[in-house]
Order: structure tokens, then C-alpha cells, then sequence
């Protein structure tokens, strides 16, 4: 999604003359097109991802549209404090930009990777979590995120669409992208696309929808009308169990009044055998791999 | 101007001492030490579009007088200090409610970043300010503040002053014996400051001369050491570090106030 990104961010920082690009020194054979356009509105604040933070809050104080990118763990649980003090405490309209979410920096090992991201953020005041499901979907939620004034993150990972998927032009929180009748699966970022294979190789005939953002502040007419139908429902995110989407659908399902046969929760197991691989070797750890979703479909159905 | 301003700090620091037993709370000595370094800025040395971030928000109730009788902050607001549904919390507030403080602060590390950045953005919008910060010996411990230091040299912002009320006491004990800062002057040269000691922090012609020595053809940011003391003017609280938290009792309020009446008087 990198790529959809800074091509994203190119065209965006071309038209709009106040965004700031802010970069915690990374971003190599990624963003020089965007440093190109932003004409000097490109900024290396250095490996000093708390000051970058707190910089983009005083710059969005002055009507400045700062964006600050790093690796996903490096712009987020290092300036936690700075996110959520200078920026979400006050509301300023500061996007944070985390680039492989979950897994998805595979071998370079834990420090690298972001499985608690969203628990942490969508709990600070304002903030909004957006969390692209494909890269065909990637420029519809960044527009997204820059109509809402206010601190948002946006969690980037590794999401090649299947062709069969339409490209999703118009956002919306929930976006159904398949149809079926057996079990409904809900899925947040390009995790789900594991789903879309594992109902496909299990013949499972599954409504399937990804939500883009977090937190959620309550359920679509589709996704009710959907589990009132099915009665079952598979929730998968490469993001701990804890303040993950699991956590935040089963309280939306109890105060909507929706009661399922059947509910299942595949989420990030962290490091279970303190061993390191590719990103599908963890999504495989933690049971999030096509196969493993697969059987559990199997099981629910 | 050194009298005018004097008479203003003595009705400051009554206030603030008033402020302080009513709410019966601490800071008092945190306030004190820094409050000459906010009259000069508020009262002399700031032109209207100029910010001041107080870096130590533990001293929000200097900050809360010297806006308020400077005209920055209205005045009745500070009757509600400490009170529940107060917006001048023993920090200040996160909010967007008081344009003279654009930021809320209180854990330290951050005032310099925000400085840096109000400084740096300028350069996109085309605004003219000068932006202060004050910074406690506590703040100069902090990562962040260093990293912001990186940034403000590298980039020779000369629209931000940094002014650390350095009293030589922090959290639990002195500065010396917890991390050694010193030499304190060095390290923000080191880092791309112009920097000079102000070597009585409290007296307001130290800290006009250290303002002059600051050369305004060199380019980049700057900094004043401001050699001070905590719990300025009341000689019981005089560098003595239980002054952070501790409130006045009866004996100790009247004492504090007829020391300050005295000394300016």
C-alpha cells in the first residue's frame, strides 16, 4: 500500500499548498516523488519521532495539514505520550502514518512490527483509526481521513486485491465485498483479503465485509441485517484480542441487541513460539493464514 | 524598568501566594522561581503575535497571574484555580479556550518540540513571531527535549528562545546529584544555541543583559540559562526542594506574604 500511498500523497501535496510531509527518516525508493512535489514542504525531522510528533501538533496549530510517516511501531508507541497529549487532548488535525501494520514487516522481527496499534490509538480522545483493506482501497480512506478535522492514523499494510474485488472508489465504514448466506465475516485491513481465499477454498458461502476505521461508533444496516441472518459471525484482524475489533464489534453487538449462534475471534498471538518469519508465517502462527481460516470456517459452518 | 517590573513581580507573587492557600496547594516554590522570567516576557519583552509554551507547567500559576495581569487572560478566571469546572488547573489546560496558551503542558519534554514547531512553521506560513519556552532543570532531563534541540539548531530557527529557570532542584532531590547537567551552557551551544547564563535569574536587569548579550545577527535559536532560585523571596522555601509540593499552613501564608510585601516594598 506504500506505493498507493505516496502516490496518494504526490497528487494530494501538489493541490494542497498547506499539507506538510513529515518523515521520521524513512521512506527510501518510497517517497521521493512526494518530496518532489511537495516543493519544500517536505521535512526530514530525523530519527526523533516524539519531537516530529509534538513539531506537526504546533504546525497543525497554525493551520499548517501536517502528515508525520514512519514505520507503524515507530510513529506510534514511541510519541504515544506526544500523540496523545499535543494532539488528540488538543484535536489537532495531525495524520499519522504508520507503513506495515501488524506482521507486515515479517523477518525484521518484533520491533518492527505493529499488533497493538489500534488499541492503543482508538482509545485517545478524537483519534481515528483508518486501515486500508487492499491497495485498490487505499485513496478512497486517505481522502477520508483528510475530510475529518482531527487527529487520525492511518495503518498501511501489505494488500494486493484479488482482480475479482471492484476498486472501492467510495468509502464507506463498512464495505461488503462479498455476499453469502452461511456466516457473515468481519475483517479490519488486508487480513481480511486471507478470509476471501479461505471462503473460497472452504465453499463457504460468507457475507464479508471490512471496516476501515476504528473506533466504530456503531454497526451498518448491512452488517445487523447480515448477522441477523446468518447468526454467525467470524471476526479476523491481525491485531491483538485486547482493544482490537473483536473488542469493539461485541459491545456495538450487544447495544444493537444482535444474539449469534455462534461467535469466533481470529486475532495476532503475538510471538507464541518466540520465533521469526515472513509475514505469513505469523499470520499462520496466529491462525490468520488462508488455510487456518479456512478450517475455521469449516468448524462454524 | 527594573522598578516597574519589580512592583509588578511583588503584586504577582501576592497573588500567587493567595492563589496557592486558597486552593491550599504546592508549586508555590516551582512558581516563584520562574516568575520574574514571566513578568519580563509578559510585562517587557513579548510583541502581541509573540507565544510563550511554559515547558514546566507545574508553574501554571505564575503563568495564570502574569497573563492575567497583562491583560492576556481575564482576570476573574482566577478566582476559579484549582475549583472543580476550573479551566486553570494546576496545569494548563488542553483546550483551545485561552489563546494566550496555546498548548497544555505538565509532563515535561514537550514544550520545546511545541516551540519548534510553532517556530518552524513560519516558514510555510509566512507569520512573523518570536516564540519562548521555558524549560525546568526536570525538562532538560527529558529525550525529547534534546531531540527537539537537534531540530531548532539544524535548522538555525533564530524565532525561538529557550529560557531554562535552572534552580538546580528537580522531582526528588537536586539536579547535581540526580543527572548532572552540567555544564548546562555547553550542551545547548553543543546543540546549535546561542547561549548565555543569566547568573541571577530572579533579578530583572541579569535577565535584560542576558537578553542583550544575545546577538541578533547570529543566526539561530538561543537560549538564557537563568541561573535561578526556587522559592524566590520567601526565605523558608529558598532552595529547598519540599517547596514543590508542599502547601502553606496559616503561620507560613502570612509570613510568605509579609516577606514579599517587604522585600519589594
Amino acid at each position: 500500500m506504500r506505493k498507493e500511498f505516496s502516490s496518494w500523497a504526490e497528487r494530494r501535496g501538489r493541490e494542497q499548498k498547506n499539507l506538510i510531509f513529515l518523515t521520521g527518516d524513512l521512506g527510501f525508493n518510497a517517497l521521493e516523488n512526494v518530496e518532489k512535489a511537495m516543493e519544500g514542504r517536505f521535512v526530514n525531522a530525523g530519527v526523533s519521532e516524539q519531537n516530529m510528533i509534538s513539531m506537526a501538533a504546533a504546525m497543525a496549530q497554525q493551520g499548517l495539514s501536517p502528515l508525520c510517516y514512519s514505520i507503524a511501531p515507530f510513529c506510534v508507541f514511541r510519541p504515544a505520550e506526544q500523540i496523545r497529549v499535543d494532539v488528540c487532548l488538543h484535536k489537532m488535525n495531525v495524520k499519522v502514518v504508520g507503513n506495515g501494520g501488524g506482521y507486515g514487516y515479517g523477518i525484521m522481527g518484533a520491533t518492527h512490527h505493529a499488533i497493538e496499534d489500534l488499541a492503543v490509538l482508538s482509545s485517545f480522545p478524537h483519534m481515528k483509526c483508518f486501515v486500508p483493506f487492499s491497495n485498490q482501497s487505499v485513496e478512497s480512506v486517505c481522502e477520508e481521513m483528510m475530510n475529518y478535522n482531527g487527529p487520525s492514523y492511518l495503518r498501511l499494510g501489505f494488500g494486493p486485491a484479488p482482480s475479482e474485488l471492484e476498486p472501492f472508489m467510495c468509502y464507506q465504514k463498512f464495505q461488503q465485498l462479498k455476499k453469502g448466506e452461511q456466516i457473515t465475516i468481519i475483517g479490519i485491513g488486508p487480513v481480511i483479503l486471507n478470509a476471501i481465499s479461505a471462503a473460497t477454498q472452504s465453499e463457504t458461502s460468507a457475507d464479508i465485509f471490512a471496516a476501515n476505521e476504528l473506533p466504530l461508533e456503531d454497526l451498518s444496516e448491512e452488517v445487523i441485517a447480515s448477522l441477523k441472518k446468518t447468526a454467525k459471525l467470524l471476526v479476523i484482524e491481525e491485531h491483538v484480542a485486547r482493544g482490537g475489533l473483536g473488542e469493539h464489534l461485541s459491545l456495538l453487538l450487544y447495544k444493537n441487541r444482535v444474539f449469534l449462534e455462534k461467535f469466533h475471534h481470529l486475532h495476532a498471538l503475538g510471538y507464541p513460539n518466540q520465533l521469526y518469519g515472513s509475514q505469513i508465517y505469523h499470520q499462520t502462527q496466529s491462525g490468520l493464514d488462508p488455510q487456518s481460516i479456512s478450517k475455521a470456517l469449516k468448524e462454524l459452518t | 524598568m527594573k522598578s516597574t517590573l519589580s512592583a509588578i513581580r511583588q503584586d504577582c507573587a501576592t497573588e500567587i501566594l493567595r492563589m496557592y492557600k486558597q486552593a491550599n496547594a504546592g508549586h508555590i516554590g516551582s512558581s516563584l522561581s520562574c516568575l520574574e522570567i514571566l513578568v519580563d516576557l509578559n510585562f517587557y519583552r513579548m510583541q502581541k503575535d509573540d507565544y510563550i509554551i511554559l515547558s514546566k507547567g507545574h508553574a501554571a500559576c505564575a503563568l495564570y497571574v502574569t497573563l492575567a495581569k497583562s491583560g492576556k487572560l481575564p482576570i476573574e478566571m482566577l478566582q476559579t484555580f484549582y475549583r472543580d469546572g476550573t479551566q486553570l488547573a494546576a496545569h494548563p489546560p488542553c483546550s483551545d479556550q485561552i489563546p494566550a496558551i496555546p498548548f497544555g503542558t505538565g509532563s515535561l519534554g514537550h514544550g520545546l518540540s511545541l516551540a519548534t514547531g510553532l517556530a518552524f512553521s513560519q516558514r510555510f506560513t509566512g507569520k512573523n513571531f518570536h516564540v519562548y519556552t521555558v524549560l525546568s532543570d526536570g525538562d532538560c532531563n527529558e529525550g525529547s527535549t534534546w531531540e527537539a534541540a537537534l531540530f531548532a539548531g539544524h535548522h538555525k530557527l533564530d524565532n525561538l528562545t529557550v529560557i531554562v529557570d535552572a534552580n538546580g532542584l528537580q522531582g526528588i532531590g537536586s539536579s547535581k546529584n540526580i543527572l548532572d547537567m552540567e555544564p548546562m551552557n555547553r550542551k545547548w551551544e553543543e546543540f546549535g544555541f546561542q547561549t548565555v547564563i543569566a547568573k541571577n535569574g530572579n533579578d530583572f536587569e541579569s535577565l535584560n543583559e542576558s537578553f542583550t548579550r544575545l546577538k541578533k545577527t547570529l543566526k539561530g535559536p538561543r537560549c538564557i540559562i537563568a541561573k535561578t532560585i526556587k522559592g524566590h523571596g520567601v526565605s523558608y522555601m529558598q532552595n529547598k526542594m519540599e517547596w514543590h509540593y508542599l502547601p502553606m499552613n496559616d503561620t507560613q501564608y502570612e509570613d510568605a506574604v509579609k516577606q514579599t510585601g517587604m522585600k519589594d516594598a
